[in-house]
């Protein structure tokens, strides 16, 4: 089936290639002071290996287990059922200083799309706060928001909107 | 500039073909307008049904009701042909006839518009060649001329809409932004992605589309260039980037930004310099900008006051006004093309409705009937909004003129939803 178009792969290549461009001007801007060490320097590092004893990959399995908070109509608050979840995600993070999480606050049907969109940035934000008051560092954690657009369920009732009404923590 | 328009359209063409949005055609309190359109006189090499697409464009208005070709009790194509008994007798008040032939590699149309009572010929225009595959565009441009001619407002057929598809749930879900013509015909997708597609807006020239595009769930907004599918990336600020409006000179970008914190607000961009200056500050959401006519103003939702309400702010800068009082939340407003107007989604008792309001303030009229509608999109001639519709099957495309008298449902297999009409052709 012939679902993209040229339209979509030129999406991806600008997509690609301002990703690139945001590098390439970072790097020259830092260049003149640091010497990035090359890849095959025969030096390995391990982002875990301060942390002995720990199981990062448990911290990890734990976190990933539970990833979606939900939210009461109109609210941000975190309800303390989910207090369980955040701190899941905060033992992962300081674990594992490498890891990075992205916040994605999702609204339900109701209200309009591009205020849906910043109402699920609120959701994402508490979510946020919530880890760097657990001690994780901000730059660990981004959010985004995709409002209303990806409803897991699409009935127009509560038993739905609720479902709707959710941050999901994803591992980057 | 006619020319430039076709060659675009063409481009097009090869792109995809996606299935034609359905419409059904409800409401119209006061009968329409009798009008007959007879199929045209068509010479050799000249074929294509220009007449039917003139007579559902006016259909699709409601407010004509057009003869049905078999009532018809003679076909003229020129006025000396016409006797004006024929049509007296059926109740028709106007006729349009016209004729067909090969020029210039494609087919050149004459029409006219005869008052079958005063026996006057109302309207005689000689429509530039146009190859085949573009007659559509020529019957939408005879409909609007009719139309003008008959309601003394400009038509809206020769028109375009934008609007996103959507189809599936979670994360899975996958969205296209496609542009039809008026009549929900000939879709042809701009961008497809399995993330979501937002908020389409039509550069004032017709030729750009500003939207909003994820990539590995950050936002971005995009201005696609029609004519060759060049896209440029406006912003992409952490948090979110949404609600793209453009001034009426097309140079800057009314935005919102929530720059990481939580907190969105409005800014506004140079679109050649990429130059940005904020526009609202603080913790409220500030959101769903749209420019004044006049390019000095600009209204927008915000939550500052407790319930999200529409204000007004001046472009430069200065003190936002609230406006909207009515209901319990009104949002996302749209200026009518004279300026005079403002169409809101109102929210009162959990029903989500399209209301229409002074631009000064004062009542909201309320012209949908709900439960979820939204996004209202004013036709360029200021008489016709489109908006989204949810149903026990998903999301529609409906129009309704701005007396809330005549519906038009534009309905897909998937969710069709976050429409914008466009401008004329300048």
């Amino acid at each position: 089936m012939i679902r993209s178009t040229r339209k979509v792969a030129v999406l991806v290549m600008a997509v690609a290639a301002f990703a690139m461009a945001g590098c390439a001007s970072h790097g020259a801007k830092t260049g003149a002071e640091t010497q990035p060490v090359a890849q095959d320097s025969g030096i390995n590092t391990n982002a875990n290996a301060g942390q002995s004893g720990v199981d990062a990959n448990a911290l990890q399995q734990a976190a990933e287990q539970s990833h979606s908070i939900y939210f009461a109509l109109d609210s941000s608050d975190i309800d303390a059922q989910y207090q369980a979840v955040v701190s899941n995600w905060a033992k992962y993070l300081l674990a594992v200083p490498g890891a990075q999480v992205q916040v994605q606050g999702n609204t339900d049907e109701r209200g309009t799309r591009a205020y849906n969109q910043a109402l699920g940035e609120r959701r994402a934000t508490a979510v946020q706060a919530a880890l760097e008051a657990q001690g994780v560092p901000a730059a660990q954690v981004s959010t985004t928001s995709f409002g209303k657009e990806r409803p897991v369920c699409a009935q127009h009732a509560e038993s739905c909107w609720s479902q709707n009404r959710r941050a999901d923590l994803i591992r980057q | 500039m006619m020319k430039k328009y076709w060659c675009l359209l063409g481009l097009f063409v090869v792109v995809t073909a996606h299935a034609d949005l359905n419409i059904t055609i409800s409401g119209g309190q006061v009968a329409p307008q009798p009008i007959a359109v007879v199929p045209f006189q068509t010479a050799p090499g000249a074929e294509f049904d220009v007449a039917q697409i003139v007579q559902d464009d006016l259909a699709s208005s409601g407010l004509f009701k057009p003869l049905d070709r078999k009532d018809m009790l003679e076909k003229p194509s020129q006025p000396g042909q016409v006797n004006y008994r024929n049509w007296q007798v059926l109740g028709i008040n106007d006729i349009a006839i016209g004729q067909q032939r090969p020029a210039n590699g494609g087919v050149a149309v004459r029409f006219y518009l005869l008052d079958t009572m005063r026996q006057q010929q109302l309207l005689g225009y000689d429509m530039p060649a146009a190859p085949k595959d573009q007659l559509r565009y020529v019957a939408h441009r005879i409909a609007d001329l009719i139309y003008e001619k008959l309601t003394g407002t400009p038509g809206y057929f020769d028109t375009q809409i934008a609007y996103i598809e959507g189809h599936g749930l979670g994360d899975k879900r996958k969205f296209k932004l496609i542009i039809c013509d008026s009549d929900g015909r000939y879709p042809r997708v701009i961008a497809a992605s399995g993330e979501p597609l937002m908020s389409p807006a039509w550069s004032p020239d017709r030729k750009k589309l500003a939207f909003v595009g994820y990539h590995r769930g950050r936002s971005a907004i995009f201005v696609d260039t029609l004519a060759t599918g060049q896209l440029h990336k406006m912003t992409d600020a952490p948090g979110i980037n949404g609600a793209p409006a453009w001034s009426p000179d097309g140079r800057l970008l009314a935005v919102a930004l929530s720059a990481g914190r939580g907190n969105t607000n409005l800014y506004v961009i140079n679109t050649a310099t990429g130059q940005r200056h904020q526009l609202t500050s603080g913790t409220a959401i500030n959101t769903e900008p749209d420019f004044s006519p006049d390019g000095r103003t600009i209204a927008f939702t915000s939550d500052r006051g407790g319930t999200p309400q529409v204000y007004t702010i001046p472009v430069g800068g200065g003190a936002a006004t609230r406006i909207t009082f009515q209901g319990k939340q009104n949002l996302r407003p749209r200026y009518a093309p004279d300026g005079k107007t403002l169409a809101v989604v109102n929210q009162d008792g959990g029903q989500y409705r399209i209301g229409v309001m002074p631009v000064s303030g004062g009542p909201l009229r309320i012209i949908t009937d709900g439960p979820l509608d939204e996004g209202p999109s004013f036709a360029p001639n200021g008489n016709v909004l489109i908006y989204e519709k949810r149903t026990s099957n998903g999301t529609d495309l409906a129009t309704v003129t701005i007396d809330g008298r005549v519906n038009r449902v534009l309905r897909s297999s998937s969710d069709v939803q976050d429409p914008a009409w466009s401008p004329y052709i300048q």
